[in-house]
């Protein structure tokens, strides 16, 4: 029996942007009603992962044109102008508020907020929490969440489908996990901010939860995806596991070495002197692939690896600036970096890429909206600066509270039994996958299938044979993944059944992502092809667009938004 | 992955509501790799040998707070505990002194309901449009590195509820308040842009808070994030008696 909730606004999704449009939305009226929909409890969500910081300007030595051009040529010049002004300029408020809700940013003696280096910043704007920022972020935001009245919590409900009646996004349809049942949460707007999807890819920084199911909803609802093809390769995760160790080992001070003990990032010309290390991420990734191919890697069981070396920095620096990676380098590679390097090895990090959204966050579809790294609103380009994006959670998540309301105001209540009637068609499908041992696939081997399709076609070199194999494979997948044989009958907390849902959904995006990869016959941030190692802005700067067809995705364009900073070669 | 050659028997405990009466302890024969932590060995046994156990985790990385399980007997948090501590066999369990909901997964609403109460936010005597004499030019407040070490390692709480496990007092009295939450007020008691201490103060004094601990301490034993709970509330009691205290002798004020 589907159970029927009524709210103003719905977002799905409890981590830095969801929360942050849920007390947004709740500050604007206290009468409104406004449902936290998540499969996790709020704190679980994967901002909780975030390291080293969050970017807005602070200093007198910095001002919103550096900001806003560091981000610009970050992105390789694949931003959106006007969307990256909105941001550069609002950031420093957004940051600020999560001061005075209680984040314990850092501090200088004199009492302001301490900022400090990361990569392709050309100076320190970079606030911070230790090493542990995302963390403190979604508690504080949490927490401040939790004193408002008007949010309604659907901790544990896994929302499986949008709601799209008279071609408007009217609500979302959730399985609560603990019982098995659907709910036909509505809202007149509703707002998506599930993250990314890094579980696509075998080795990856982030949590188990990280299975695009955000961009999936929106595909599936007709909405396009942007710019998939954009995988940003964090160059410092640990052989093996995966976990990150943060951008600001680097900010910090550390360097970066191979098997010669070289501080090899010196050759690559990223950045002079101490900057040498500070290059932007997709470049200092594909260095380390180079210093692979050269033979200049340590390798382990795992295979190859180079070194964060953090030991000139001293025991009490680590220990005040950098607790956590200590913390993760020891129990997770059994190193000390007081003493010795800590192996690590490029690592899938962030989807450039996601539902495309315009500067007010709003999606083609009217009522729904998008936030933080489910969305693209091209703030990111083809690659994404470090420390930009848990800002972009607070700036977009709170664009998307006010869209949503102002949508929200002239948006009637719907066919209510019309909305409940494809509640109860989703709920019957899910039920006949509930312990479905008809089909033929295990869920566990077919994810596994499309890990390594996904990591030989679209790895931080890629070349034009293996993406267009990694796109026949992962439609052949995403082919299977309705054949998927299931063994737990149980309607209580069965998450078998969520894993089933997870991976239709994360197939959906890989085979998006490889195909745009192989149409995008250029090299431009994160996207690097060996047949073809240079930008081509005269036929590749646009962005990548994916409708859904039930014959697999259609490739569109869509007109990048220039502005007054001029394509040029990006040099540091 | 390398084949491995050592091979350890996992036993979990299985409850599924619908089916069982009470739970029942199953048992898993499993390769192993000497690198593993216990979350790796669950999620073997989800992933290989029976995909109906249940369990919470997501960023394996002992921040995100899913993963907290009973460890022959002990609250750990799994993604953080090596296999290798372990000889032979293991025995895994949900959180004690939690309702199971099913397998390894705990009834939490309890806790959520309790950290509410503590008001973990900022409270400020005035709204942030009234109090823009308090903030500087770049909207924020002033805050020194001595002011934010007060309360700094109470913030580092992740909710992974070991301490509640723990607890010798929730075991006997299921309404105490608990560390976590009881740490989580204290730490905004003692940040300097906070003016909610009386209200806070006057919960800790209240029934089944603070003053229910018989400060046994494990729960600062089992903490994993080195938050130290039991000082937490010990300090909330003392600040808890000066606040009331002061309230015989001074007239009260605002919140």
């Amino acid at each position: 029996m589907v159970q029927v909730s009524r709210h103003d606004i719905v977002i799905v999704g409890g981590g830095g942007a969801g929360l942050r449009a849920a007390i947004a939305a709740a500050e604007a009226n206290p009468d409104l009603s406004v449902a936290l929909v998540s499969k996790v409890y709020p704190m679980r969500s994967h901002t909780v992962s975030a390291e080293g910081g969050a970017a807005a300007i602070a200093r007198d030595d910095d001002n919103l044109e550096l900001h806003g051009f560091d981000t610009v040529k970050g992105s390789d010049f694949l931003g959106d102008q006007d969307v990256i002004e909105y941001f550069v300029e609002n950031a420093p408020r957004e940051l600020a508020l999560l001061e005075n809700w209680g984040c314990p940013w850092s501090r200088n003696d004199d009492g302001t907020v301490a900022t400090r280096a990361f990569g392709g910043m050309s100076t320190k704007r970079t606030w911070y929490a230790t090493d542990k920022v995302g963390f403190h972020m979604l508690h504080s935001l949490f927490q401040q969440s939790m004193r408002y009245d008007n949010i309604v919590r659907y901790d544990e409900y896994f929302v499986s489908k949008l709601l799209v009646e008279d071609g408007a996004c009217q609500g979302v349809a959730a399985l609560e996990i603990r019982t098995g049942e659907f709910h036909a949460i509505l809202g007149r707007s509703v707002i998506l901010a599930t993250g990314g999807a890094g579980k696509i890819f075998p080795f990856t920084t982030n949590g188990t939860i990280k299975t695009g199911d955000g961009m999936a909803l929106a595909y599936r609802a007709g909405v396009p995806l942007k710019d998939m093809e954009f995988v940003q390769y964090h160059p410092t995760g640990l052989p093996g596991t995966g976990i990150l160790i943060t951008e600001a080992a680097r900010g910090e001070g550390g360097f970066l070495r191979n098997n010669k003990d070289e501080r090899f990032l010196v050759e690559y010309d990223y950045g002079v002197g101490d900057k040498a290390e500070l290059g932007p991420r997709d470049m200092v990734s594909r260095a380390i692939i180079q210093e692979f191919e050269a033979g200049r890697g340590f390798e382990n069981r795992y295979g190859n690896y180079c070194a964060v070396d953090l030991r000139h920095l001293g025991e009490d620096h680590i220990d005040s600036k950098l607790p956590f990676v200590r913390e993760l380098a020891k129990t997770y590679m059994g190193v000390d970096p007081v003493h010795e390097y800590i192996p690590i090895r490029p690592v899938v990090h962030y989807m450039m890429g996601g539902v495309d959204t315009d500067i007010n966050a709003a999606t083609d579809l009217p009522g729904l909206f998008a936030a933080g790294e489910v969305a693209c609103g091209s703030l990111n380009g083809a690659n994404r600066l470090g420390s930009n994006s848990l800002t972009e959670c607070l700036v977009f998540g709170a664009a998307a509270a006010r869209s949503a309301l102002d949508f929200a105001q002239g948006a009637s209540e719907g066919d209510q039994a019309r909305l409940v009637a494809q509640v109860e068609e989703e709920a019957a499908r899910v039920d006949a996958l509930r312990g479905n041992g008809k089909g033929n696939e295990q869920i566990s081997a077919l994810r596994t299938e499309m890990n390594s399709a996904m990591e030989l076609g679209c790895g931080v070199y890629r070349n034009q044979d293996t993406m267009q194999v990694a796109a026949d494979e992962t439609r052949n997948i995403r082919q299977r993944v309705g054949d998927l044989h299931l063994k737990d009958t149980s309607k209580v907390f069965n998450t078998e059944l969520i894993s089933a849902l997870e991976l239709e959904n994360m197939v959906e995006l890989a085979e998006v992502l490889a195909l745009g990869a192989a149409h995008r016959k250029e090299s431009r941030g994160a996207h690097t092809c060996r047949d073809y190692p240079t930008r081509d802005d005269q036929n590749f700067l646009y962005h990548t667009l994916a409708h859904r067809t039930e014959d697999g995705p259609r490739l569109g364009r869509k007109e990048v938004k220039l502005g007054h900073w001029e394509p040029q070669e990006r040099k540091y | 992955m390398a084949e491995s050659n050592r091979h350890m028997r996992v036993e979990i405990l299985r409850f599924d509501p619908d089916k069982d009466e009470v739970p029942k302890s199953q048992e898993y024969e499993i390769p192993v790799e000497e690198d593993w932590k216990v979350l790796d060995a669950i999620n073997y046994i989800k992933d290989e040998v029976d995909p109906s156990v249940s369990h919470r985790w997501s960023c394996r990385m002992a921040v995100c707070g899913s993963c907290g399980m009973m460890v022959n007997g002990e609250p750990k948090l799994t993604c953080k505990t090596s296999l290798a501590d372990y000889e032979g066999s293991i025995k895994i369990e949900p959180l004690a002194n939690f309702p199971i909901v099913r397998d390894l997964v705990v009834d939490m609403d309890g806790f959520m309901d309790k950290f509410r109460k503590v008001k973990p936010w900022i409270v400020r005597a005035k709204e942030r449009a009234e109090d823009m004499e308090n903030l500087n030019e770049k909207g924020t407040y002033s805050q020194s590195p001595a002011e934010l070490a007060t309360f700094k390692q109470f913030s580092m709480c992740i909710n992974c509820l070991l301490c509640y496990a723990a607890c010798p007092v929730i075991a006997n009295e299921p309404d105490f308040i608990g560390p976590a939450a009881i740490a989580l007020g204290h730490r905004y008691n003692l940040d300097s842009r906070d003016e909610g201490d009386r209200g806070r103060n006057e919960i800790f004094r209240g029934e089944g808070t603070a003053f229910s601990c018989s400060f046994a301490n494990e729960c600062s034993e089992v903490c994993p994030k080195n938050v130290d709970p039991a000082a937490a509330v010990n300090q909330a009691k003392l600040g808890a008696v000066v606040d009331w205290a002061k309230g015989l002798i001074l007239p009260r004020e605002g919140a």
